[in-house]
C-alpha cells in the first residue's frame, strides 16, 4: 500500500488477489496448514502417477490367488490390500482428490452465497435484510446431516448431493458474520465519499465494501471446505455417498462392512482417518492463523 | 414485562421456523421423483390400508389441500404408519427417543465437565507448555470423523481387548420391566461407555475452547483485579470469582451442543447398532420407508429448533446486561 503511492506500476492480479485475502504467512500454525493443503493438492493433482494401482482394480497375486486382507509390505503393498484385493494405498490417493473436489467446491459455494447474502442484507438493509435473516434463522432450525441424507434419498448418489445441501444451509453463519461486517463498513467514511461523489450501490459494494470482506470469506471458506469432507466421509460411510468414486468416507465403509475391526486390520481403516484429521485440522490451523491477523484483540 | 415480551417473540419466531422446516420436508417428500403417493402408501399394504391412508392424508385431493391436511396431522401427533414395521411413526419415533437422548445426555455431561475443568486449567496455566501442547491437540479432536473415532474405539477395546460389547444396549434375550430399569442396569453402561465416550470426545473442544477464551476475558475485569488487591488467594480468585463468571456462556452452549449432538448421533449410533432416532432415519432412508424418515427428521428438527431457544432465552436470562432487541 505504502509502496503503491510512489510507484506508477501496479502489481499483477494475482499479487493483488493474494494481497487482498492477506494469507497469514507469520503463523507458524497457519503455515503448517497451508503446507498440509499443499501436499494433498499436489497428490490430488498428480493421483495417476503417485497410485500404483487402479484404487477399484481387483487384485491377483503372482500364484493367481486374490490378493485379499495382504497386511501392509506384502506383495509389495505399501498399506496393504482390502478383503476384495484392492490396493489400500492407492485408495488413499485418489481418495485425495474427491475430498478436494469436494471440500473446495462446497466451500465455494458456502462462501460466495454466504458472503452475497451477508454483502446485500448488511448493505441495503431494511426488509431485504429482515427476509435474508429469517431465512437465516430457518436454515439455523435445519438438521444438517439429516438433510443431506434425506435429499440422497431422493437424488442419484453423486458427490453432488454433499455440495448442493451445503450450500443450501450451510450459507447461514458466513451471511451472519459478513452481515455485520458489512454493517460497520457501510458507514465508514470513504464510503460515504464515495456516494456522495455518485457512485452506484453496485459499485460501491464491489469496490469498496467486498475487498475488505473478502479476508473474512476465505476464513469461513476454509472452516467449510472442513465441514464439506467430514460430511461426504459421513455420507459415504453411511451407504449415500458414489459408489462410482473411491473416497476416504467410502474406505472407511467398506472396512466396517467387511469386519476389518474384528480383524484388527489398523492398517485399513486408520490411514483414511488420519488423512481427514490432517485435511480438516489444516483448515482450523488457518482459521486460527487468520483470527489472529483479522482480530488481534482475541489473540492476546 | 419486557422478559416476557421477549420470549414471546422469540417463541413466535420459533413457530414460524418450524413451520418453514415442515412446509420444506412437506415439498421434498411430495416433489421427489415417482408416485407421490409413495410418501406414505406402501404396494404391499392391504387395500383397506391403503384406502384408510389415503383418506386420513388426503392423497386424492390437490397438493395445497393435502398440505393443510398434513399440517393438521402433524399438529395431531399423526406422522403416518411405517412401511417396515406397520405400525404409526409416532410411537415408533417416540419408542426410540429415550435411546437418543441418554446417549446425547451422558456424552454432553462427561464432555461439559472435562471441558469446563481442562478449560479453566488451560486459562489459569496460559502461555506454558501444556497450553501450547493442548490447544492444538483439542482442534485435532474437533477434526475427527466422530464415526471413525468410535470405529478405532470399537477395534481396541471391544475387538481386542474385549472389554466392552460391540453393540446395541443389551445382551440377546436380556428382557427389562421398563426402560428405567434397563438404565439403572449395570449392563447398559458396558453398552453405553463407547458410543457415550466416542460423542464426549468430540464434544468437548467446544466448552474447553469457550471456557478458556471467557476466563481470559473474565480474568482482565475490575472485580478480578480487586479480588487480588483484597489479597485473596489464587485459588479463590480463579474458582470463587473468575470461574464462576466465565461458566454463564458455557452453559448456555450447552443446549446449542444438544441440537447439534443429535445430528452427530446419526453416524454414531449406526456404528455402534444404537437403537435410537439417528440409526432409524438412516435404515428408514436405505429402506425407502418414507414416513418413518420424515418422522424421525421432523422430531430431530424440533429438538434443535428447541435446544436453539432454550440458548437464546438461556442467554438473555443469565446475563442481564444482553437487551432484548
Amino acid at each position: 500500500m505504502r509502496d503503491g503511492a510512489f510507484t506508477t506500476r501496479r502489481p499483477g492480479l494475482v499479487a493483488r488477489l493474494f494481497g487482498t485475502l492477506r494469507l497469514p504467512l507469520n503463523d507458524p500454525f497457519a503455515v503448517c496448514g497451508l503446507l498440509i493443503y499443499g501436499i494433498f493438492l499436489v497428490t490430488a493433482v498428480f493421483a495417476d502417477q503417485i497410485a500404483p494401482y487402479d484404487p477399484t482394480e481387483i487384485l491377483y497375486t503372482p500364484e493367481y490367488d486374490l490378493a485379499a486382507d495382504l497386511l501392509p509390505g506384502e506383495e509389495g503393498h505399501l498399506l496393504g490390500t482390502t478383503s476384495l484385493g484392492r490396493d489400500i494405498f492407492s485408495q488413499i490417493v485418489y481418495g485425495t482428490r474427491s475430498a478436494l473436489l469436494i471440500g473446495i467446491t462446497a466451500a465455494f459455494m458456502v462462501a460466495l452465497i454466504g458472503s452475497v447474502v451477508g454483502l446485500v442484507s448488511g448493505y441495503f438493509g431494511g426488509w431485504v435484510d429482515a427476509v435474508l435473516m429469517r431465512l437465516a434463522d430457518i436454515a439455523f432450525g435445519i438438521p444438517f446431516l439429516p438433510f443431506v441424507i434425506v435429499l440422497a434419498a431422493f437424488l442419484e448418489p453423486s458427490i453432488w448431493n454433499v455440495v448442493l445441501a451445503m450450500a443450501l444451509v450451510l450459507w447461514r453463519d458466513t451471511g451472519r458474520v459478513i452481515r455485520s461486517q458489512v454493517l460497520t463498513l457501510r458507514s465508514r467514511g470513504y464510503v460515504d465519499a464515495a456516494r456522495v461523489s455518485g457512485s452506484s450501490d453496485l459499485k460501491i459494494i464491489l469496490r469498496h465494501i467486498a475487498p475488505n470482506i473478502l479476508p473474512l470469506s476465505f476464513l469461513y471458506g476454509s472452516i467449510a471446505i472442513g465441514w464439506a469432507i467430514l460430511t461426504e466421509a459421513s455420507i459415504s460411510f453411511l451407504g449415500f455417498g458414489d459408489p462410482q468414486s473411491i473416497s476416504w468416507g467410502y474406505m472407511l465403509q467398506d472396512a466396517f462392512a467387511s469386519q476389518a475391526l474384528a480383524k484388527q486390520a489398523y492398517y485399513w481403516f486408520v490411514p483414511p482417518g488420519i488423512c481427514i484429521i490432517l485435511v480438516v485440522s489444516a483448515g482450523f490451523f488457518i482459521t486460527r492463523g487468520y483470527e489472529n491477523l483479522l482480530f488481534p484483540k482475541l489473540g492476546k | 414485562m419486557s422478559h416476557l415480551k421477549a420470549a414471546a417473540s422469540r417463541t413466535l419466531q420459533l413457530a414460524l421456523v418450524l413451520w418453514a422446516v415442515v412446509t420444506i420436508l412437506f415439498l421434498m417428500f411430495r416433489l421427489m421423483p415417482g408416485n407421490p403417493l409413495a410418501a406414505y402408501i406402501d404396494p404391499t399394504f392391504t387395500v383397506e390400508q391403503q384406502e384408510a391412508l389415503m383418506a386420513q392424508f388426503g392423497l386424492d385431493r390437490p397438493l395445497w389441500e393435502q398440505y393443510f391436511i398434513y399440517l393438521g396431522n402433524l399438529l395431531q401427533g399423526e406422522l403416518g404408519q411405517s412401511f417396515r414395521y406397520r405400525e404409526p411413526v409416532a410411537e415408533r419415533i417416540l419408542a426410540l427417543l429415550p435411546n437418543t437422548l441418554v446417549l446425547t445426555f451422558s456424552s454432553l455431561i462427561i464432555a461439559y465437565a472435562f471441558g469446563i475443568l481442562a478449560g479453566a486449567y488451560l486459562a489459569w496455566r496460559r502461555g506454558s507448555a501444556v497450553e501450547q501442547a493442548a490447544i492444538p491437540l483439542v482442534l485435532t479432536t474437533r477434526a475427527m470423523p466422530e464415526f471413525w473415532l468410535g470405529m478405532v474405539l470399537l477395534a481396541i477395546f471391544s475387538f481386542w481387548l474385549g472389554w466392552f460389547p460391540a453393540g446395541g444396549t443389551r445382551s440377546a434375550g436380556a428382557e427389562f420391566d421398563s426402560l428405567f430399569a434397563l438404565y439403572t442396569s449395570g449392563e447398559f453402561l458396558t453398552y453405553l461407555a463407547l458410543p457415550a465416550l466416542t460423542l464426549a470426545i468430540y464434544s468437548q473442544g467446544l466448552p474447553l475452547l469457550l471456557m478458556r477464551s471467557n476466563m481470559l476475558d473474565v480474568m482482565k475485569e475490575d472485580f478480578v483485579t480487586m479480588a487480588r488487591i483484597k489479597g485473596l488467594s489464587n485459588w479463590t480468585v480463579v474458582v470463587r470469582h473468575a470461574a464462576r463468571n466465565a461458566l454463564l456462556p458455557v452453559m448456555t452452549s450447552f443446549a446449542i451442543a444438544v441440537g447439534y449432538q443429535l445430528q452427530g448421533n446419526v453416524v454414531v449410533e449406526s456404528v455402534f447398532s444404537w437403537p435410537g432416532l439417528g440409526r432409524e432415519l438412516v435404515n428408514a432412508v436405505s429402506a425407502s420407508d418414507y414416513p418413518l424418515a420424515q418422522g424421525a427428521f421432523l422430531m430431530i428438527a424440533l429438538v434443535v429448533i428447541l435446544m436453539n431457544l432454550v440458548a437464546d432465552m438461556l442467554y438473555t436470562l443469565l446475563d442481564p446486561r444482553v437487551g432484548h432487541a
